[in-house]
């Protein structure tokens, strides 16, 4: 049976001698297998006596010992308090209002704690004025529980005493007293009444000390504006739900334009009532939230914007300046909202973000003349009172060896400082250096001492959020380590005894409350002074005085500076989900998707379609779909930054953008050392640098939670209409419901005739429904921080994401249109026949427009009443409530992942592994310290079964029983989400509807509600109100 | 069992014999005052602060007329000073009371003006009765052990006597068979092999149907019980392991009918019962500092005397200076009843708006010596309960609509808890 064929190996076998045929049949493989390096250590291998059979011996006992030991239960510890405080009922919350002042957030907040242990942050009701909590005040309760915070004072590296500091540095502070040399504090903006009171003692009593505030994101140029015409340093407030036109050149004040927190403001002028809302146009190099929300968006330079701005001063005062050529379109719409700006009146704001002294007090003088009602100049914010120049000179002087001490609170310079280096040199020339930092970071690891800061939950604090409206911080937990408040280590410099909690009570007691107690202003954590107070100002003013400008000069002033310099111009911006990076050791906001390019865990060079194909740059999908982009080098004045392109719509040409808050390197762990620091780029505190940028080697892969972007013309997904419309015509023109064919009549779907499955009764007892209003929305995304935090989502990490494999039970999808509009996209696809067009015209609407409408939709579990996911579960883990509920039992899940794939809306996540004890996922469910952030009403899911949006059950039967142990019954408003509740804006309202009076009946019978691919049938309990866009352009 | 009796008889007349002596020295005493009533009013005001035979908040009061007269040379009229107004006689500057007063670190005696000189006679002759002398603990004897041991052991006796029986009568008939065989080849006769009947095990082997029937039989018993095996994993009914500190819910609920949420009082209103901190066992324990109540040979008085202090260590509390000295350390319970992350059971839900009784889940606690786990608590266990209970609707404005209008839906008088929607899986599973 042998055979005679012969099996070629290779060509060498026909040489007869060859010396490799002869090699390679003594020795198999022609490399050595590198058996021992896969064993492990040779040596220990070949002592062992252990053969393979006892080997296997071994793994078959303990494997059998394992199962054997697992079929016991654990025997559980319970230890109960010795003695129990009175407040702490185990397994009851209890809540404490309390203020974040990080020196870039500033909130009244309300902090949920469990056995003592803060959990979540959430909207201090009482509070409303003040700004709610953004996602990263939402997410600022991970950072107390960072594993890489300083866990106690430390001279370099090495652990001390707190009497030994106090020791060191009052020491060397007395001997600094004389010596002609300046002690400085330089430090966040504190706004902290009683805080500037501490300063101005210890200046008394040291005589030679500068304190210098400073803010990472600088509001300079805003501040000495306010401050040049109304003399005091402050900036305006505005609250946009007075307004009816409002005009932003350059401002992003949905995000983080002059410390944020307009939101809720604006979004109450959005919902159309009455047939009214208000007209927002905006003008714009990046795309930010604010141009994503507004009704009319101008994509322009930079320096086109100062033009811009400078040309509607002279359209609205009717003062001539002489301003440069503008393209034709701006041109036109910068008439056309003069025009409306005038005939709103009163009604009208105007806002900047130019930076730059003259474009802030242009925007001041417009609304000035406007006379508008939204605008406050009488009850400025406090918030930002940083001081470029201040700073500038405390490098300065630094370098020139005149500091004896600097002690730093609250900032990072090393980090965020654009001349870092010098102050890094200047440092070496300081006698004394002190940061109070939670994290050994960039600039303490330098410092001669790092001093220990508590977590704002720890710590007590007052802040003057605006004039004459107060804040207390009050701490919700107990020191989790050795501890000090800067504060604290002033009141021991100055000799004082008294602890801060007492000396913040002396103070309000004696300049704020008057006759209100300090402990009503405590629990409500927020005080509306009557009194006029006047709070020092301790900040040093430069010597320089600007000259003031006199009105009307200020824009011509800034009509000339402008010059259009060659290349690219960058406008640095901050993130809504990073800010001025001061949480980039947080998961959460790390991944936390941008709500505009829906990318986690990065910062890139955002650039227009037309700029990056002349640079060469691309944005490519690879195989599994995920985004990849090249590398570009952006210098400016000879630094250079290499970082990653994304092509962003809407993004002006000739402009490129690029976050702050990324590229830290120390006091983070390795995982959050993403993106590349933009400080670098912050020349001169000016957020408008003129760079050039060049194609640099190599792909960068982005982690990109959507990587489709237009919504292809199916208008049933976001149902959008213009206010004309909504106003003048019936709802089957802009909100039909979809029609299916019975019997040849078209029926709605909603009918019960065309039903597959029997209605179920739900009319006795509760049916939740969430409703979304797309109008009001502005995709800020504290929502999706909320869920996270209230649902114990895990964090899945960036090679994770890319994958497609993001546990965000909520999301909130962004979508761009192909053409103009939304509209113009359903006219093109509604317009496409025949084969050939189909082919090209898709394909041209998967791409965006160069500037186009953006809608965001937050989807999360729609809840459906017919629920596609509940008749595929083999093993019945998913099931319907009669409270309108889609349950999901995990401990029945099985994971095949049906439901997933049956889901419409594709919101069921899978765990593919366990997040919470997995030492790949060394995110914060992984270490003891972040475990404590969980919430103990929640399952922690484990690996290998579905999870998606509960609709809170654990909040709405938490209210039902409380009102069943009080015996009464619920009123509206009482059931919440942590969606709902997060939500500033109000576009997310939660309730019952079977109780006909609570306002989500009501938003049900609403012209604009519809159900998200009503045409499916699936009959959710989530629903959304159809955005309407006011296009009205005179 | 005479032993017994006569141990109970010595114990009736050693207790006679203290009436007697007891009566006697009230007698001797020659003070007139009914130390009944006394005991009671000693109980109802003085036992907060003092006991007869330990100092505490006040000091030991046995024989305090006594002691009084013969230390200090007061009178009965003294103490009807003290007892009324101690303040006011500290103030008058008596040497005793403001000595007294310095010694307990100036904590002022209650003044108790309700209380007549009749009644502070009726105290203090309690106070002069004798110690009760507590006798022994009924030890086990010598005897009990012996007729217990012929109890255990005569039916041991008697199966190993039948055991020897069969062993003898199994050799006697094996010895027979063996003679007789000798006794036939001797004779010559052939005993008759049977060679050709096959034995009983090879002809079952070789009957198929049989030996199929026996196996499904096999599989099935042993599916039957590796079901049975798998299922009781994790279900730790009647669980009871040994705590830190021997805490008897007999005692404490059963015999002294204390209501179990006085302790766990977050039964009301959280999702846990709550374990009580230890301050909340000092609200008696402070006083409460021996066990005086039944024991048994394996309980003994020494016994939870001993568990008290453990209590006192663990407090921080120091029960000769009536002070704690800051130095506590928490006890580490072991947890009886554990159910797994993924259920959500609330206390409150069912304690104070079902209204259901603790030992409708937890057994009879107030009978149990050491607590254990009464029920199963499988989901099993729980649907039960949630399709026969009743929904308490009564006075309750919360269910006033909701229950009118399931109770005409379903037809029904009365509302179960599966009705009302206590079955799905997301009110429990989240």
């Amino acid at each position: 049976m042998s055979s005679n064929k012969k099996y070629w190996k290779s060509v060498e076998e026909l040489n007869e001698n060859s010396s490799i045929v002869e090699t390679l049949k003594q020795n198999e493989f022609v490399n050595e297998i590198p058996t021992d390096e896969f064993l492990g250590d040779k040596e220990t291998l070949e002592e062992t006596s252990t053969t393979r059979r006892d080997f296997l011996k071994y793994v078959g006992f303990s494997t059998a010992a394992a199962s054997l030991a697992a079929c016991e239960g654990p025997v559980k510890k319970a230890i109960p308090y010795v003695v129990q405080p009175t407040e702490i009922i185990p397994g009851v919350a209890n809540y404490y209002a309390t203020t974040i002042a990080d020196g870039f957030d500033f909130a009244s907040v309300l902090v949920k704690t469990r056995e003592g242990r803060p959990i979540k942050i959430e909207n201090n009701a009482l509070a409303a004025t003040n700004g709610d909590a953004n996602a990263r005040v939402n997410a600022s309760v991970l950072g107390l529980y960072d594993s890489l915070r300083v866990q106690g004072p430390r001279k370099g590296e090495e652990s001390i005493s707190w009497d030994e500091f106090n020791a060191d540095t009052t020491k060397t502070l007395e001997s600094l007293k004389g010596s002609g040399k300046d002690i400085v504090l330089l430090t966040q903006t504190f706004a902290s009444p009683s805080t500037s009171k501490l300063i101005t003692e210890f200046k008394e009593k040291y005589g030679n000390v500068r304190h210098v505030v400073y803010d990472a994101v600088s509001e300079s140029t805003a501040l000495d504006a306010f401050q040049t015409k109304y003399g005091e340093r402050g900036l305006a407030n505005y609250d946009f739900s007075k307004a009816m036109t409002i005009v932003s050149v350059g401002a992003d004040f949905l995000g983080d334009w002059q410390g944020g927190g307009f939101d809720s403001g604006y979004a109450k002028g959005r919902i159309p009532t009455n047939g009214k809302m208000s007209r927002h146009i905006q003008f714009e190099s990046n795309m930010s939230l604010s141009g994503a929300n507004a009704d009319k968006r101008v994509p322009l330079t930079p320096s086109e914007q100062k033009t811009a701005l400078a040309k509607l001063y002279s359209l609205i005062t009717g003062v001539s300046v002489a301003t440069k050529e503008l393209p034709s379109h701006v041109a036109d719409a910068i008439s056309k909202a003069a025009s409306q700006l005038k005939k709103a009146g009163s009604n009208g704001v105007v806002i900047t973000g130019i930076n730059d002294v003259n474009a802030q007090t242009v925007a001041l003088e417009i609304n000035e003349a406007l006379n508008s009602k939204a605008f406050n100049p009488k009850v400025p914010i406090k918030t930002r009172q940083g001081n470029d120049k201040a700073v500038a000179k405390l490098v300065a002087d630094m370098n020139a060896g005149t500091v004896g001490a600097i002690i730093m609170s609250g900032v990072n310079p090393v980090y965020s400082l654009p001349n870092a280096s010098e102050f890094v040199e200047g440092l070496k020339n300081v006698d004394l250096s002190v940061t109070f930092s939670l994290k050994a970071d960039e600039t303490s690891s330098l410092t001669n001492y790092i001093a220990a800061a508590p977590h704002y939950l720890e710590s007590w604090g007052d802040v003057e959020l605006k004039k004459g409206h107060y804040a207390l911080t009050q701490p919700t937990i107990r020191p989790l380590f050795d501890t000090k408040q800067f504060q604290e280590a002033l009141l021991k410099w100055t000799g004082n005894d008294v602890s801060y909690h007492d000396y913040i009570k002396e103070a309000w007691g004696t300049t704020i409350l008057g006759e209100s107690s300090f402990n009503k202003a405590l629990h409500d954590g927020v005080y509306v002074g009557t009194i006029d107070t006047e709070t020092e100002d301790t900040t040093e003013s430069t010597e320089t005085e600007e000259t003031v400008t006199p009105s009307g000069n200020a824009a011509n002033t800034l009509a000339s500076s402008v010059n259009s310099g060659s290349g690219l111009e960058l406008t640095l911006y901050t993130k809504i989900g990073m800010g001025d990076g001061q949480q980039a050791n947080n998961p959460w906001l790390q991944e936390f998707p941008d709500p505009l390019t829906r990318a986690t865990w990065d910062n890139y060079l955002t650039i227009s379609k037309a700029d990056a194909d002349a640079l060469g740059l691309t944005n490519t999908h690879v195989a599994d779909g995920a985004l990849n982009g090249s590398y570009a080098n952006i210098t400016v004045n000879g630094i250079t930054v290499k970082a990653p392109v994304m092509i962003q719509p809407g993004q002006a040409k000739g402009s490129v953008g690029l976050a702050f808050g990324y590229g830290k390197t120390l006091g983070l762990k390795e995982e959050m050392q993403t993106g590349v620091n933009a400080y670098a780029l912050y020349d001169g505190f000016n957020t408008v640098q003129n760079v050039t940028v060049e194609a640099a080697s190599g792909e960068h892969e982005f982690a990109s939670v959507q990587l489709h972007n237009t919504l292809m013309g199916r208008g049933d997904i976001i149902k959008e209409t213009t206010l004309e419309i909504f106003n003048t015509r019936d709802r089957k023109v802009w909100n039909a419901v979809p029609t299916v064919s019975l019997n040849h009549e078209p029926v709605p779907v909603t009918s019960p005739e065309v039903d597959l499955w029997d209605e179920f009764d739900r009319s006795i007892g509760h049916h939740f429904n969430l409703s979304v209003d797309l109008n009001a929305c502005t995709g800020c995304g504290a929502c999706v921080i909320a869920c996270h935090a209230e649902n114990n989502v895990p964090v899945v990490g960036k090679t994770e994401v890319r994958r497609s494999r993001d546990m965000h039970w909520l999301r909130i999808d962004r979508y761009y249109s192909s053409e103009e509009s939304f509209e113009g996209d359903n006219d093109k696809k509604d317009n496409i026949s025949g084969l050939g067009s189909s082919l090209s015209e898709f394909g041209e609407m998967e791409n965006a427009s160069v500037n186009p409408q953006v809608a965001f939709q937050p989807v999360m579990c729609q809840h459906c009443n017919h629920a596609p996911c509940e008749t595929v579960c083999p093993v019945a883990a998913t099931s319907h409530g009669r409270q309108g509920q889609n349950h999901m039992a995990y401990n029945r899940c099985v994971g095949t992942r049906y439901c997933a794939n049956n889901c419409p809306y594709k919101v069921r996540r899978f765990n593919w592994f366990l997040y919470n004890g997995n030492d790949e996922f060394d995110y914060y469910m992984n270490d003891d310290l972040g475990r404590m952030v969980l919430n103990p009403d929640v399952v922690v899911r484990s690996r290998g079964v579905m999870e998606k949006c509960s609709m809170c059950i654990q909040m709405t039967q938490k209210t039902i029983l409380d009102a069943k142990r009080d015996g009464r019954e619920i009123k509206d408003g009482e059931f919440q989400t942590a969606c709902s509740a997060a939500c500033s804006s109000g576009a997310m309202i939660f309730g019952d509807i079977n109780d006909t009076h609570s306002k989500v009946a009501k938003l049900k019978e609403d012209n604009r509600m519809y159900h998200l691919l009503e045409s499916v049938g699936t009959k959710p309990n989530v629903q959304y109100q159809t955005k309407v866009r006011n296009t009205t352009e005179e | 069992m005479k032993q017994v009796i006569h141990r109970k008889l010595s114990n009736s007349t050693l207790c006679l014999g203290l009436i007697i002596l007891l009566a006697f020295t009230t007698t001797l005493s020659a003070q007139e005052g009914d130390s009944a009533k006394g005991k009671s009013l000693f109980n109802a005001n003085c036992a907060a602060c003092h006991t007869l035979d330990k100092k505490m908040t006040g000091p030991a009061l046995r024989h305090v007329e006594q002691r009084l007269a013969d230390d200090e040379g007061l009178d009965r009229e003294w103490v009807y000073a003290w007892v009324k107004n101690s303040a006011g006689l500290i103030k008058s500057g008596d040497a005793y009371a403001n000595k007294i007063f310095n010694e307990y670190s100036g904590a002022a005696m209650t003044a108790f003006p309700q209380l007549s000189n009749e009644d502070i006679d009726n105290i203090l002759a309690y106070t002069a009765e004798e110690k009760k002398v507590v006798p022994p603990p009924p030890g086990p004897t010598p005897g009990d052990n012996a007729s217990n041991a012929t109890g255990g052991i005569s039916n041991e006796i008697i199966l190993g006597a039948l055991a020897i029986l069969f062993i003898l009568l199994a050799a006697g008939l094996y010895l027979v068979n063996k003679t007789l065989r000798r006794f036939a080849s001797a004779q010559g006769i052939e005993v008759e092999e049977d060679s050709k009947r096959t034995p009983l095990w090879k002809a079952f082997v070789k009957n198929q149907f049989l030996m199929l029937v026996t196996a499904i039989f096999f599989l099935l018993a042993s599916a039957y019980f590796v079901f049975g095996y798998f299922m009781q994993i994790g279900i730790d009914q009647g669980y009871q392991p040994v705590q830190e500190i021997h805490f008897s819910h007999k005692i404490h609920a059963g015999d002294n009918d204390i209501d179990c949420k006085y302790c766990h009082s977050a039964a009301r209103s959280s999702k846990t019962s709550g374990i009580p901190s230890l301050n909340v066992c000092m609200n008696c324990h402070k006083s409460i500092y021996e066990y005086n109540g039944e024991t048994t040979p394996e309980y003994t008085k020494e016994f939870y005397d001993g568990e008290i202090q453990k209590l006192y260590a663990a407090a921080g509390w120091n029960d000769a200076d009536q002070k704690y000295t800051g130095e506590s350390s928490p006890v580490k319970w072991t947890r009886i009843h554990n159910l797994p992350d993924f259920v959500y059971f609330n206390h409150s839900q069912h304690v104070t708006v079902g209204g259901q009784e603790c030992q409708t889940c937890h057994g009879p606690v107030e009978e149990m010596e050491i607590m254990y786990q009464h029920a199963p608590l499988t989901m099993g266990w729980c649907i039960e309960c949630h399709r026969t209970t009743n929904i308490k609707v009564e006075d309750n404005a919360y269910y006033a609509k909701i229950h009118e209008e399931l109770t005409k839906k379903y037809g029904v008088e009365k509302l179960t808890v599966a009705m009302q929607g206590g079955l799905e899986c997301g009110k429990c599973h989240y």
